[in-house]
């Protein structure tokens, strides 16, 4: 029988409907928007200013703090403006404007194709580079990459789980990078596995990916301590924590990191990006996206610089149907729906998901039947209709007791409810009101 | 492109499972139990149903519009399963007048009284049938026989419990207790269609195992225990299983969304209590059947296993290997 | 005779057993209060609005009493009269406090702002501002979902359907904070209510640059600073591209109201004006402090 998380979990209609299409390039615009946030943290400090050139691969915004990450410019050109522009967040923030001249990248960078197996670096070296290149988790949370493979003190990693779970409905994007770059993702295995000093690493494919999953094994072969883990299709599987428990059984307490389980879990993309910057000393400046939807009419993945509108993207698959009603960036489950499509891609961007106006509107809320569905699809076991009406009357205490800020917000139960109701809407609220609680009540 | 975009928090799909789907796949559960009431009391048994129906959906119709001033929500079906059960917990020569009221009490106090679906504390079903029991005990504990019954001048017969008690020497085979040829209430009396209906119930995972299984473990080992100790027709697991309205009460009314616990630990303590306090009343009780008035009471109870019941947590007991 | 000699007995001695033992537990666990708390209590409002920073009107009194000096303790509900007597209760005098009242400083109406998409979630502002800038241009004015409305305990605001902005009742504002704290934009202020409810504000929190704020909204602040430069008592200020009347500066003489290129600044409830708007000369001003 084929692995899985245990509590809760739901299984969304696939819709894979660009599953198979080579990923293709797009055009470089006369002019790209780099926002100066695009992970989580502190955003960059910009080191260029008006009238600077830029190569592909200059650096332009600087990492400040801990949890923070460089931006490197995705083009060659001549800084216009540092100002602010509207990006995913739905707010105007900082962001670099580019005037784009020719493709000239780098010299440090290098082009070739050719698969580049051994690195010599020591495990802080890689880390070294994987922090100035500027890599984030790409599955969507973008969380910066160096900080999280580096345990903090006191603990000691002990395995290497790639995601390659990619349980969104609709994105194909990492099932196509691991199509055609399956051993740049297997050395970049190997890097990161280097990094943490791990000896033993599980690439976590769900079964709906047949091919990968051959591929796959027949390839990790040729790499000592990678293993191959097929697993049955359930979401939200490609949720840290659920994955961890789906392929090593161990579950992440209450507001413990992955870590206090010996676990790093690193996106394919992620790992793409790792071994691009280590071996090729590329800093991380294109992704790959998936653009799609029910009437897309070529829905399609592409290899997109950050900084291209999200239009050009949508231009390439055939352009905005007529019958749009909502745009998303990501997946449907944990998407972001936006306010419009005039919006730079970002490192984070794993997909745009165009929905129809008759599926894109939510249905009216009715009162609660008290049926449990949300109960029971919960992954993380919490009881999401009782936490609602705690957000609902503000009765913070007990929401916290009630484990709040467990929420993952994978959206099982608002996906369940019959009723309609909006729970992952106030849940959300909720957690975050608590969380701040909690912070408070530390300092 | 003209079109205003749609902003919303995720999740930007829905299941597309409703109210109303749960609700008519309760309404389809009912389906066998019903052809067997027809069967067994040919059209008295459309009369009572089709009345309850009518009454629960007109009176909820006309009290949400008129005096509680909203949009009617009848549409939702879930009047009509209380029509439907109500019908099923009497007996089929009911005179209309008394289903009436039991359909308004049903529905006005116990369902509407507390803000509508959802709202309420106890099944309207279950209260309505209680409702009746106590206001009108003449008729509602007189049978007719079932019209497929050799006997042609019955016009009249006790249930199954209420022999158990004081003639188990008339007690019918269990073969007719699980195919429902004995004397009964209007859709209690096949155990054999409900367990059909409650198949079906699983399979569209309208509800979980958990409550009815736990009801029928519960009644069958306790039963057990005392039939092991002293094997007479009063203890017989069997006759107990399948007699009065205990597949009814465990498979269609304790099973209701609003009123029964939403973990499963805590539907299994609410089962486990059904059970415990129906086997103690139609042992010891001055009725001969219990199972309507352990649901109330575990429907009482019900807010209070919710708030001692919490889900299993993820990684609330944390393995290390 | 003798069954209900006894039956009356048992039951005396059962009342009077119990009775004594309730006592007895009452005088043990008697808390000892200061008598002066329940009359504080008594003169406040009885509202538990929670305005005053307080859980509930039984800590606020048990706070007056005490506190060592009124200052800083104000019931917004009960105002001044509630406020001079509480201190005659305690034999303190309160201090003087302007009465003030909740403004909207937002006038993007559906004509002025034009919406840009659909917001379909939960009909919440916290969770919409959450989410994205909202369903206008302008990323900083209302969302008009109705947080301040469902904080207010006294009905005094409400969202004008036309409009689909928030409106506070005069008469039933009590200044006690609640939609401020509710609203995730930041939008409501407590400001002085004025001498017959004259006010003069700002009715916009764009800090956009003013060409970006202008685009989103016709009524947006700009901050061009002509209200600043009219300003005799120098009570404007200008930060982040957004002016900003200080209402302990303001002497209300409504001169900054006609220069404002996009009618951002309100004036409530003064008399219509005479048809002479650029006569800056008078200089005396409207003051009836």
């Amino acid at each position: 029988m084929l692995k899985t998380f245990r509590i809760g979990g739901i299984h969304p209609k696939e819709k894979k409907i660009s599953a198979g299409k080579a990923i293709q390039p797009i055009a470089i615009p006369d002019q790209v928007i780099i926002p100066l946030s695009q992970h989580i943290g502190a955003p960059c400090q910009p080191v260029v200013k008006k009238g600077d050139t830029v190569k592909v691969g200059t650096l332009i915004g600087k990492s400040v703090g801990f949890v923070s990450t460089n931006i490197h410019s995705p083009v060659s050109g001549t800084v216009l403006k540092i100002d602010k522009a509207l990006d995913a967040s739905g707010y105007k923030r900082d962001a670099v404007f580019i005037k784009v001249e020719g493709d000239e990248w780098e010299a440090s960078v290098d082009r070739s194709p050719e698969l580049k197996k051994t690195c010599d670096l020591a495990s802080g070296e890689i880390l070294n580079k994987i922090a100035a290149a500027g890599i984030v988790g790409m599955g969507g949370a973008t969380f910066p990459s160096h900080v999280k493979l580096t345990p903090p003190p006191g603990t000691k990693a002990e395995i290497l789980i790639i995601n390659g779970v990619e349980c969104e409905p609709w994105l194909t994007s990492d099932h196509q990078l691991m199509m055609e770059k399956s051993d740049e993702i297997l050395v970049g295995t190997t890097i990161v596995m280097k990094a943490l000093n791990v000896q033993k690493a599980i690439i976590g494919i769900e079964n709906n990916k047949q091919d990968a999953i051959r591929l796959f094994n027949q390839k990790a072969k040729e790499y000592a301590g990678i293993t191959v883990e097929p697993l049955k299709v359930q979401y939200p599987q490609g949720g840290e924590k659920q994955l961890i428990d789906a392929l090593t059984g161990r579950q992440v307490g209450s507001g413990a990191l992955p870590i206090s389980v010996g676990a790093v879990v690193q996106n394919v993309g992620t790992v793409f990006a790792i071994y691009e910057a280590v071996q090729k000393n590329k800093p991380l400046v294109e992704r790959v996206v998936t653009v799609t939807g029910k009437e897309v009419k070529q829905p399609c993945n592409i290899l997109s610089r950050v900084g291209i509108p999200l239009n050009d993207l949508i231009g390439v698959a055939g352009g905005l149907p007529e019958t749009t009603g909502k745009v998303v960036s990501g997946g449907p489950m944990m998407g972001k729906a936006l306010a419009s499509t005039d919006i730079p891609v970002t490192k984070g961007t794993s997909g745009i998901l165009i929905i129809p106006t008759l599926e894109a509107k939510r249905k009216a809320m009715k009162d609660c039947i008290r049926c449990a569905k949300c109960v029971s699809v919960c992954p993380m076991g919490l009881n999401p209709t009782l936490l609602m009406n705690l957000t609902e009357y503000e009765v913070w205490d007990r929401a916290e007791q009630e484990h709040i800020t467990d929420c993952i917000e994978c959206g099982s139960c608002s996906y369940t409810c019959p009723a309609d109701r909006p729970l992952l809407d106030y849940i959300r609220l909720g957690k975050g009101k608590v969380s701040g609680i909690i912070r408070s009540r530390k300092n | 492109m003209e079109q205003k975009l749609i902003v919303s928090p995720s999740p930007h799909v829905h299941s597309g499972d409703t109210i109303e789907k749960n609700m008519y796949n309760v309404l389809i559960a009912l389906i066998p139990a019903f052809l067997v009431a027809l069967y067994v009391f040919r059209l008295d048994a459309l009369i009572i149903t089709a009345s309850a129906v009518l009454f629960c959906v007109g009176f909820e119709y006309l009290i949400v519009k008129y005096i509680l001033k909203k949009t009617p929500t009848v549409a939702d079906g879930s009047a009509i399963i209380t029509g439907v059960l109500l019908a099923f917990n009497v007996p089929s020569d009911l005179p209309l007048w008394i289903l009436a009221l039991g359909s308004l009490f049903a529905i006005g106090v116990v369902k509407l009284s507390f803000g509508g679906l959802g709202n309420n504390i106890f099944n309207p079903a279950i209260a309505g049938r209680i409702f009746l029991l106590i206001s009108f005990p003449a008729q509602m504990t007189t049978w007719p026989a079932a019209a497929t019954a050799a006997t042609t001048d019955a016009i009249s017969s006790a249930t199954v419990l209420g022999n158990l008690k004081l003639a188990p020497e008339a007690l019918p085979s269990l073969q007719a207790m699980f195919l429902g040829t004995e004397a009964g209430s209007l859709g209690e009396i096949s155990a054999l269609a409900l367990l059909i209906g409650l198949v079906y119930l699983l399979w569209k995972k309208t509800i979980t195992w958990h409550i009815p299984l736990s009801i029928m473990a519960t009644v069958a080992l306790f039963t057990g225990v005392l039939y092991a100790f002293d094997p007479i027709a009063l203890y017989h697991p069997l006759i107990h299983l399948f007699s009065g309205g205990l597949m009814l009460g465990a498979i269609f009314m304790a099973t209701d969304y609003v009123t029964s616990p939403m973990t499963r630990k805590g539907m299994l303590i609410y089962g486990v209590g059904i059970g415990f306090v129906t086997v103690a009343i139609r042992l010891w009780g001055a009725y001969p059947e219990g199972v309507s008035f352990a649901i109330l009471l575990m429907n009482a109870l019900t807010p209070l296993i919710n708030n001692y019941s919490s889900p299993k947590r993820f990684g609330e007991v944390v393995k290390h290997a | 005779m003798s069954v209900l000699l006894t039956a009356v007995a048992t039951l005396g001695a059962i009342g009077a057993g119990s009775a004594a033992i309730l006592y007895m537990v009452g005088q043990k666990f008697k808390v000892e209060e200061d008598p002066r708390i329940q009359e504080v209590q008594d003169s406040l409002p009885a509202a538990n609005c929670g305005g005053c920073g307080f859980p509930g009107c039984a800590s606020f009194a048990s706070a007056c009493v005490k506190a060592e000096s009124m200052d800083g303790l104000f019931c917004p509900v009960g105002g001044q009269d509630t406020m001079d007597k509480v201190a005659a209760l305690l034999g303190r005098t309160a201090p003087v406090a302007a009465k003030k009242i909740a403004v909207v400083r937002c006038s993007g109406t559906c004509d002025s702002r034009p919406r840009l998409n659909l917001y379909d979630g939960a009909s919440n502002c916290t969770i919409a501002s959450a989410l994205y800038g909202g369903d206008t241009g302008c990323s900083f004015g209302c969302l008009g979902l109705g947080d301040c409305v469902d904080s207010c305990t006294f009905d005094a605001i409400h969202i004008n359907p036309v409009t689909l902005l928030p409106e506070v009742v005069e008469d039933k504002c009590t200044a006690c904070g609640a939609c401020v704290k509710a609203c995730p934009k930041d939008i409501i202020e407590l400001r002085k209510q004025g001498p017959k409810s004259r006010r003069i504000y700002v009715s916009c929190v764009n800090k956009d640059k003013g060409g970006v704020a202008k685009k989103a909204c016709d009524v947006a602040c700009i901050g061009c600073s002509k209200c600043q430069q009219v300003c005799p008592f120098e009570a404007i200020t200008i930060e982040n591209n957004l002016a900003f009347i200080i209402d302990d500066k303001c002497r209300l003489c409504r001169k900054c109201v006609p220069v404002c290129p996009t009618s951002s600044i309100l004036e409530l409830n003064f008399p219509p004006r005479k048809e002479t708007p650029p006569a800056p000369k008078e200089e005396e001003a409207i003051v009836t402090a």
